[in-house]
């Protein structure tokens, strides 16, 4: 087709050599890149919710990410690089969203108008896409680089410090939110888009799927938004103390003693 | 014609009186802008939008332009923005609409004037791009019977071929509406029954030439707005999907 015959022109003036069969991958790789990032979030938020079993348990899961259990010590700059990793996979996948998100006044004019004299669920819920999508570039970037910059810092205390102390509350909360939704509603889109349905009937596999997708949403909401409050509020409790580490209950020895350090020195 | 009219006012007790805002554009007149115009309509059991508008045309406006042949949703002619949704003018009865009705042309296609719109001529742009015929280099001898198809097969592409170019896909569809090089879910559906189609020998990769980019199956975004207001019907999510699949493998192992 035109755009074809374009690029082709291009590659032949320029000796690139033109494949016919990117766009293909390229369909496959933004869904498959969105399909990995969302299923991280939602491990990402059951592992942050392990301040809800006490600290703990927030503190094993730290030291679980940070390879105290294999390698004996923990290591935050594995944190910096899984951070770097997701950052790459994240930064990958805004590329190949970007193609499809309306680029001049026009076609966002007519989509935003279609979009409301349609009253087409699916139709806005692509809009939520790509509002949160935008969104995203930037709440997930400042996200990411603190983790990957300051991969030390997380633990009981030290998270909790960085929610209120450091006031990352209100970006938490933004990113919690727009994260969940783009997650649920981005995989429900990926399974209808593919045919990857949870019924042969594929009327009865998008109904499914969206229940699916509605119940990923209020779940991983609710759940993180628990998450977030516990945070707040040994956040608020620990403000005097901002700064110093959680010692965990089997290193904590009758009193007096003195802190040991979330990580290793 | 007197009777019915008689009739009428005996019936105003239960009839609804319906108020049909017609989108009103003549693009050939310099003079004329476009607006909404109210009509004032008496409902009548049974009624269709298809009857409503020619009651209109009939007796108050002549000047009115709609398109219809069937009247029977086969001709696919009276395809229009109903209440901002895509439908068949003949299959929408008043009587699931509320009082107020809006009619609007279908976006996407060029305008005629009013409510008609020219889907043929994008129809054929379509079909010439995809080259979507029957493409066999075996002779075709007619003094011999065709050859033999399952009937499974021959009721999988009757089914596909249901499709009555009426437009609404595209109406319906935010990816075309955006990019109007998109081929939408005709385009898509029409290579999906030619690839079930023993007598045509085109291959995938051959399919892939003419839908395998973004005017093509990796241009549609799954906003479903096609499945959700076929008149036909017709599984579009699935057809897509499994062409998208089909394409996508077609992609990965070339040689296959």
């Amino acid at each position: 087709m035109g755009n074809s015959n374009e690029l082709a022109v291009g590659a032949a003036l320029t000796g690139r050599r033109e494949s016919r069969l990117w766009p293909a991958r390229l369909d496959f790789m933004q869904s498959a890149s969105g399909l990995f990032l969302a299923l991280f979030l939602w491990v990402h938020l059951f592992a942050e919710a392990s301040i809800l079993l006490g600290k703990d348990a927030m503190y094993r899961v730290t030291m679980f990410f940070e390879g105290y259990y294999i390698f004996g010590d923990p290591y935050p700059i594995i944190i910096t690089l899984f951070s770097a990793f997701i950052f790459a996979i994240l930064i990958f996948h805004a590329v190949l969203a970007v193609r499809k998100i309306p680029v001049t006044y026009r076609q966002y004019r007519v989509y935003q108008d279609h979009r409301k004299v349609m009253r087409h669920e699916d139709t806005s819920l692509w809009w939520v896409q790509v509002y949160t999508g935008f969104a995203l570039f930037f709440l997930a970037s400042v996200h990411l680089y603190g983790m990957m910059s300051q991969p030390a810092n997380i633990g009981p205390y030290a998270s909790s410090d960085r929610v209120v102390s450091e006031w990352m509350w209100p970006l938490y909360l933004l990113l919690l939110v727009t994260s969940v939704v783009h997650a649920a509603v981005g995989s429900y889109r990926v399974g209808v888009k593919w045919g990857w349905l949870p019924a042969r009937d594929p009327v009865l596999g998008r109904q499914r799927l969206k229940w699916l997708m509605r119940g990923f949403i209020v779940f991983f909401l609710l759940l993180g938004l628990a998450s977030l409050a516990t945070y707040v509020r040994i956040g608020l409790e620990h403000r005097d103390h901002y700064g110093e580490r959680y010692v965990p209950t089997w290193l904590q020895e009758s009193p007096p003693q003195t802190a040991i350090p979330e990580e290793a020195p | 014609m007197s009777t019915q009219m008689q009739a009428r006012p005996a019936d105003a007790a239960v009839t609804r009186r319906l108020k049909i805002h017609v989108l009103r554009y003549n693009p050939q007149d310099p003079a004329s802008k476009p607006h909404l115009e109210v009509f004032e309509v008496d409902e009548a059991p049974s009624m269709t939008l298809f009857v409503a508008l020619n009651d209109i045309r009939d007796r108050q406006d002549p000047s009115l332009q709609f398109d219809f042949v069937c009247r029977a949703g086969i001709c696919g002619s009276c395809a229009m923005l109903i209440n901002g949704r895509p439908g068949l003018a003949c299959r929408t009865l008043t009587s699931g609409l509320g009082e107020r009705i809006t009619l609007a042309p279908l976006p996407f296609f060029e305008l005629i004037g009013d409510l008609s719109v020219n889907t043929g001529k994008w129809m054929r742009g379509m079909s010439e791009r995809l080259e979507a015929w029957i493409h066999s280099s075996s002779e075709v001898d007619l003094r011999r019977l065709e050859e033999r198809m399952e009937p499974e097969l021959a009721e999988q592409i009757y089914e596909l071929e249901r499709c009555i170019e009426c437009g609404c896909c595209l109406a319906a569809c935010g990816t075309a509406r955006m990019r109007p090089d998109f081929v939408g879910a005709v385009g898509l559906n029409r290579i999906a029954r030619l690839r079930l189609d023993p007598r045509d020998q085109r291959t995938d990769a051959d399919y892939y030439e003419l839908i395998g980019d973004d005017d093509g199956v990796f241009g549609c975004m799954s906003l479903l707005g096609c499945q959700d207001v076929c008149p036909k019907n017709l599984d579009l999510q699935t057809q897509i999907a499994y062409m998208r699949r089909k394409m996508l493998r077609a992609a990965v192992f070339p040689g296959s």
